[in-house]
């Protein structure tokens, strides 16, 4: 295989009310068995695909959200929010599920995927991607 | 340059595959190469052959069906948004028990890995959505 390449899944849209959020995971997930370096950034209202506590019971629609914990266990270890887009909608990190992996450098340590940065470290985020995938 | 194309919104309601076209075409006729197109989310529905727009109206996926056949291009359609939307070959229709196809020439339904080998073999991987 031609040498790595750095995936970037820029999530913008709420997780529900469009199609977009459910099917960019589904992208996430299948991307991850390419053996790519692999991020995600939520930004604008992508940030409410990881907030605690979803209940979609009142829309017929399945809450997709639990999914997002399992991409620590597919090795997706860069899940970058801005910080921005958290505070415009009163939201903080403490507002979101957890995302854990395990640290094969570190003893296999458990860590958060999680990574609350500001506006202009995600722009150098996706200065620095070589493929971004913007759902 | 190679390039790679996603379209991601649908005919006629948007303007992304119509865009892509007018993209491809150019970039086509400039040099590069294009050796796939792949449609995700509503863009799968760009590959209905049963698609009848009026006679004075482009048809978006007769467009895209002689572009593929005189230069080559991969026309790919994700499956599992294929599927959701209706979007059929004669083997998933067979499949499933549906009693019907509607996949145009020059298009195939394969998975969402071809989106991604898309993005790893390309110079470049342009998006067309919103």
């Amino acid at each position: 295989m031609a040498k790595t390449k750095k995936f970037l899944y820029v999530n913008r849209k709420a997780p529900y009310g469009t199609i977009y959020a459910l099917e960019s995971l589904e992208v996430v997930l299948i991307g991850a068995a390419f053996e790519q370096d692999v991020a995600l950034a939520f930004v604008d209202d992508g940030v409410f695909q990881l907030a605690k506590g979803q209940n979609t019971d009142g829309i017929g629609v399945k809450n997709f959200s639990p999914t997002f914990r399992a991409l620590g266990d597919y090795d997706v270890q860069k899940l970058f929010v801005e910080r921005e887009s958290l505070e415009e909608r009163g939201l903080s990190e403490a507002d979101l599920i957890e995302v854990v992996y395990e640290d094969e450098d570190d003893d296999w340590a458990e860590k958060s995927a999680i990574h609350v940065v500001g506006r202009a470290e995600i722009a150098d985020i996706m200065a620095d991607a070589d493929v971004v995938l913007s759902f | 340059m190679k390039i790679g194309v996603l379209i991601s919104e649908g005919p006629y309601t948007h303007q992304a595959a119509d865009s892509a076209y007018k993209f491809v075409s150019a970039a086509l006729a400039a040099g590069h190469e294009v050796p796939r197109v792949f449609f995700y989310h509503d863009g799968v529905n760009v590959a209905t052959r049963l698609s009848l727009p009026p006679q004075d109206e482009r048809h978006i996926q007769q467009n895209w069906t002689a572009l593929a056949k005189e230069h080559e291009v991969d026309l790919v359609v994700c499956v599992a948004a294929a599927q959701r939307r209706g979007l059929l070959d004669e083997g998933e229709a067979n499949r499933n028990g549906k009693d019907a196809n509607n996949i145009a020439e020059g298009f195939r339904i394969s998975g969402l890995g071809q989106l991604i080998e898309m993005g790893i073999q390309t110079d470049r991987l342009v998006t067309f959505g919103d």
